[in-house]
């Protein structure tokens, strides 16, 4: 199609990368809000992902809670968040957290409550404590289904941060705006085949971290 | 268990016509899905209904909720003159919705004098409120008209709060000079392309600025930008009732940077002497403070566009 063929004229157009408003600073802040974003939700959500697993406590109210979080739509609460702490990053990362927790929660404690009843109790057994059977045990052994979760978190992050762009703060989906607004179709649709691109490769490379860990933990 | 053995039953005798209805239904789900993203299509450039009987006008309004207002009391108006009135509002932008106006499919369409003709020619020179009219009948294709303009006014506008003002004794834009370059100027990313964007502000008043986009239309985001010092400058509709309500400083333009944008209406072919004559009633009644003052009901009281129109119409006894 003739503006795939614009859209695409555009992204490999060297003029476009360049620059301080070029895709190269757009793609490193759209890369570097998404790796933010999952570090917090990852230190966050792993430690009470494997609290939740471990203990099989509050299972009922994480699962409730993240699933009521993931329905909320991100482009209200980001505007919401913004009109509270103002234009630029914070908001749109608190949203996105909020969307980037659930998934890796549940991979968290889904990965600590996969491992049997019988190698925890084995291990308990040989006379580990607590903590190592969480730290020796069950969280080596559900590494693949946690980094599923991180994997679906990362999907969803890198998507939705365009959003960023709403509120000043940057990233792909200042040209995916800026390109609605002024009818620049191509320049539009260059922005999103630029992230879907990131989003394929980054779920490329989680996926085969997925696997060398799944392949690890049996 | 009594559903599975029901199910079972079923697929002894009506199993095959059964998958089959389902098939055609999901066939048909499936083309309506498609024929509804096919009508969708934000490249298409035709999906408005026409207006067939005469005494029929389809009245247009851009995606931005003064705009519908004023759309609707010219819809009123038409009405209670005996107009049947089909309403197409919240129709995006100018590029958008300019094809279908000329296309006829939409009959009368609330616009902005300077915004218009800007984008009618590119090189439009005129500045003045009168010359832009002139300028703007004369750029207008064949079958469209630009009735007589309202007194109000509904422009861009850069505006500081109280404090920056008085702090740098801004009056003009070209004071912002005063301020740190580049200016931060918080408004929709398309000001960033606007003539009297960046490379105008450079060029009319020799200002470096820097668009932070905020893509709420000068709503409470970019409000709120300027309010808390998050930038110096946002660019606010002249008509926003959020300027007189927090007190922003409205900078001024003598070098006419920002073209005059007052509200007139676009009106097709369609359009005959009586309805002319409805909008006009309208058109001379609609001050820049009315319209603010319509704006602050629909933006502080939530009031719909109806109700409001239809309430200032009989004040102004027009209904």
């Amino acid at each position: 199609m003739n503006l795939f063929a614009q859209a695409l004229a555009w992204v490999f157009d060297p003029a476009n990368w360049a620059g301080p408003d070029g895709l190269g600073i757009r793609l490193a802040e759209h890369l570097g809000y998404t790796a933010l974003i999952l570090a917090i939700s990852a230190v966050v959500g792993i430690p009470l992902g494997y609290l939740v697993g471990h203990t099989g406590r509050g299972r009922n109210l994480v699962v409730l809670l993240s699933g009521a979080a993931r329905a909320l739509p991100s482009l209200g609460l980001v505007t919401l968040l913004a009109l509270w702490l103002g234009l630029g990053l914070p908001a749109p990362v608190i949203a996105m957290v909020v969307l980037a927790l659930p998934p890796i929660l549940a991979g968290g404690y889904a990965g600590v409550d996969a491992v049997p009843r019988t190698v925890t109790d084995a291990a308990k057994a040989q006379g580990m404590s607590p903590l190592q059977v969480l730290t020796k045990v069950e969280a080596p052994l559900g590494l693949g289904l946690l980094m599923g979760g991180v994997r679906s978190a990362t999907l969803q992050v890198v998507s939705t941060v365009m959003l960023a762009a709403y509120v000043s703060a940057g990233g792909l989906g200042r040209p995916l705006f800026l390109g609605l607004k002024t009818q620049d179709y191509p320049m539009m649709l260059g922005a999103s085949l630029v992230t879907i691109a990131l989003a394929l490769a980054l779920d490329v490379v989680l996926a085969g971290l997925q696997r060398w860990f799944a392949r690890r933990g049996r | 268990m009594r559903t599975s053995i029901q199910s079972t039953s079923a697929a002894g005798r009506g199993g095959v016509t059964r998958r089959r209805a389902l098939a055609a239904g999901g066939a048909a789900v499936l083309a309506l899905t498609l024929g509804a993203c096919g009508s969708s299509d934000p490249l298409a450039s035709s999906s408005a209904s026409g207006s067939a009987a005469s005494g029929a006008l389809v009245v247009g309004s851009q995606q931005y909720y003064s705009n519908e207002i004023v759309a609707e009391l010219y819809a009123q108006s038409l009405e209670h003159a005996g107009f049947t009135v089909t309403r197409q509002y919240q129709i995006g932008q100018r590029e958008v919705y300019m094809d279908q106006v000329k296309a006829g499919k939409i009959d009368v369409f609330p616009e902005y004098t300077g915004n218009l003709l800007q984008y009618l020619d590119k090189s439009a020179t005129a500045t003045d409120p009168a010359e832009v009219l002139s300028a703007l009948r004369r750029a207008l294709p064949s079958g469209l008209s630009a009735l007589e303009p309202a007194a109000a006014t509904d422009q861009d506008s850069f505006n500081v709060t109280k404090a920056t003002a008085d702090q740098y004794g801004l009056k003009t834009i070209a004071d912002l000079s005063k301020l740190p370059q580049p200016v931060k100027i918080a408004g929709n990313s398309e000001l960033a392309k606007r003539p009297y964007g960046p490379e105008g502000l450079k060029s009319a008043y020799g200002i470096e600025a820097e668009i932070s986009p905020v893509e709420d239309g000068g709503g409470p985001l970019t409000v709120k930008a300027l309010k808390d010092g998050s930038v110096p400058v946002a660019d606010l509709y002249s008509a926003s009732p959020a300027i007189a309500t927090e007190g922003f400083v409205t900078l001024e333009d003598p070098k006419h940077l920002v073209l005059p944008q007052n509200v007139v209406a676009l009106a097709s072919s369609k359009v005959d002497d009586k309805a002319k004559a409805a909008i006009a009633a309208v058109d001379a009644k609609l001050s820049t403070e009315a319209l603010v003052e319509l704006n602050r009901k629909s933006v502080e009281d939530k009031a719909s566009s109806a109700t409001l129109a239809k309430d200032w119409l009989t004040q102004q006894g027009l209904l």
